[in-house]
């Protein structure tokens, strides 16, 4: 426990060493800031619409859900715009420990690759849960200004959150594999691309394949955190991928030591 | 303290050490000393449990490096050759980190970084930048690295490469400060580096080991040149008067071979083949033979950079 802390520490101190970390978190707060404010004008217009259509048949104006038209699309951006960032995330976790040869003192004392590989993944984690503090600072917003729902806006972060782990702990395997941080960004983004475009290929292939498909993308089981549902198969099926990543990454280091 | 027994090891087809073997007694300090590519990082890296060997044993400090590998890795402090620093650390955070994951207790970290730092002399810099660091000081922190939670065993994987004469001479002086305290192995490929640090010396070429002395012993072997053996004929008291005028002649061994016929074995730092033929045939002697013996490290020898100045 101690040694992954120490790993932890490390690693999460070591995102901010580098400019790359502040481009990062910019980036990111920008384009989910972005995104936020044109998630909120459209919602803004829709509303202006109902008043005037209201006001033009004189009855009153239908109750707008700003969870399903405003927080339930603003998840989604959330979602696509981590897909884009994370690998830059994770690119560095492993291949910088290859790069600057620090795993002949990493395999030399006494931790485990489970350690090691826990500790680099947690930091990534909370290097994203970082990430995500100005967008629940914009969702505050919404408070402020009207009545949206809670309970749709937890199960949305869980639901990123536990995203997040996936695409981090495939990014953190892909990172395991090369000690160029460019390929590991590269790889990890085709690899989450992938997972989540497979998803949008189910309803192209026969009904045998499709299930699968939908079973295995990492959208399908997102779509009922963005809109307040917690089920249990989601939630088991994102840990299941987490830890498949996280076991892949271990066999690899595992197998480097006994091989480089 | 460190048995090494029939260790090889295979990078793909290819076989980078065959058959080592060799003993390390506690306290002591062991130079191996090889040229490039002779092997020595391979098993370096094999013995800190890096990785294994294709076959073969070896214990460290009792333990085996299968069956205890982490036991192994807590009693030994390891310096790579390229020195595992993280660049954009601190020189005192990087050494709190390698504490921690080295199992120093919460309470010791403090006290035990700042032993290192002051047995390694890298107390101006811990506050510094490990990446603008010169290399001799990068080179002085991963040794402070190697001796945290002072580890029974310590093995450096030629400390001295890259660094200018007078971070050569600091390291050193380093080193030879652990004599006592860590059983050490050192590894080289400067002759005189071992010379002057170590108690005895393995040397390793192609893989093999090929000798294992101590560095007077070696030192004398290589200085000591060559051994001419010369057949003569005629009587050993004519033979003795021929060769007595010949200068430079350390030591002569005269042995009979058959009736009339003596074998005589010179040893010298100097090349007298010349001197010699010249004196038995105008003393009226039969040469019937004169050979070199070449020691079986002279062409290891060779390869060593024996000289200071090539360091730098
Ligand atoms: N990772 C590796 N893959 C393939 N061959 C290697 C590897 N490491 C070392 N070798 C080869 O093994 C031999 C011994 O290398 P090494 O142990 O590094 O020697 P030294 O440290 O004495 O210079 C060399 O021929 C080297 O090319
Ligand atoms: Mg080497």
């Amino acid at each position: 426990m101690e040694a992954t802390l120490a790993i932890f520490n490390k690693e999460f101190k070591s995102f901010f060493y580098s400019p790359i970390a502040y481009l990062i978190l910019a980036f990111f707060t920008v384009l989910t800031g972005l995104f936020f404010y044109l998630n909120l004008s459209g919602f803004v217009e829709a509303s202006m619409m109902e008043m005037m259509r209201a006001q033009q048949y004189r009855m009153a104006p239908r109750p707008m859900n700003v969870n399903l038209m405003l927080i339930r699309p603003y998840f989604w951006n959330i979602a696509l715009i981590a897909l884009f960032t994370l690998p830059a995330i994770t690119m560095r976790l492993y291949s910088e420990e290859k790069r600057l040869g620090t795993v002949e003192l990493l395999y030399t004392v006494p931790i485990t690759p489970t350690q090691i590989i826990s500790g680099k993944f947690l930091a990534g984690l909370a290097l994203f849960i970082v990430m995500l503090i100005p967008t629940m600072i914009f969702h505050a917003f919404l408070f402020l200004y009207g009545e949206p729902e809670f309970m749709p806006i937890l199960s949305g972060y869980i639901g990123l959150i536990l995203l997040g782990s996936a695409f981090i702990a495939v990014g953190l395997f892909i990172s395991t594999t090369t000690e160029n941080q460019i390929i590991a960004a590269i790889g990890g983004l085709a690899v989450s691309l992938i997972l989540w475009l497979i998803g949008w290929g189910a309803s192209y292939v026969g009904p045998t394949l499709a299930p699968v498909l939908e079973y295995v993308s990492i959208i399908t089981h997102y779509e009922d955190f963005s809109q307040g549902i917690i089920d249990t198969g989601h939630l088991i099926y994102y840990i299941l991928f987490t830890f498949t990543g996280l076991y892949f990454a271990l066999k690899m280091i595992e197998s480097v030591k006994w091989r480089a | 303290m460190i048995e090494v027994e029939g260790l090889t090891r295979y990078y793909g087809a290819k076989k980078a050490i065959s058959d080592v073997t060799f003993q390390v007694k506690k306290g002591e300090i062991l130079g191996l000393l090889g040229p490039n590519a002779a092997g020595k990082t391979t098993t370096m890296r094999i013995l800190t449990c890096f990785m294994p060997p294709t076959s073969g044993k070896a214990t460290v400090g009792g333990y085996d490096i299968f069956e205890n590998s982490i036991d192994v890795r807590r009693i030994t402090g390891y310096l790579p050759e390229n020195p595992p620093l993280y660049m954009d650390m601190t020189t005192r955070d990087y050494l709190e980190f390698v504490a921690r994951i080295k199992e120093t207790p919460k309470d010791k970290l403090i006290s035990e970084v700042d032993s290192v730092v002051e047995k390694a002399a890298i107390g101006d810099v811990q506050n510094r930048i490990i990446g603008k660091l010169s290399k001799g000081y990068k080179q002085r922190v991963g040794l402070a690295q190697s001796l945290l939670n002072n580890p029974q065993i310590v093995i450096l994987d030629e400390p001295t490469v890259g660094l200018d004469p007078k971070q050569i001479i600091e390291i050193r002086d380093l080193i030879r400060n652990l004599k006592g305290d860590h059983t050490v192995i050192l590894s080289s490929h400067i002759l005189p580096e071992i010379e002057q640090t170590c108690e005895r010396v393995v040397i390793i070429n192609q893989g093999k080991v090929v000798a294992q002395d101590t560095p007077e012993e070696l030192t004398r072997k290589l200085k000591g040149g060559e051994k001419v053996i010369l057949q003569i004929e005629g009587s050993s008291e004519d033979i003795k008067k021929a060769l007595k005028g010949i200068k430079g002649i350390d030591k002569m061994d005269i042995e009979k071979v058959k009736q009339g016929v003596s074998k005589i074995i010179i040893e010298s730092d100097k090349d007298l083949r010349k001197d010699l033929a010249q004196k038995v045939v105008n003393s009226g002697l039969g040469l019937l033979e004169l050979t070199v013996d070449k020691f079986t490290l002279e062409d290891i020898f060779l390869e060593l950079t024996t000289k200071e100045e090539e360091v730098a």
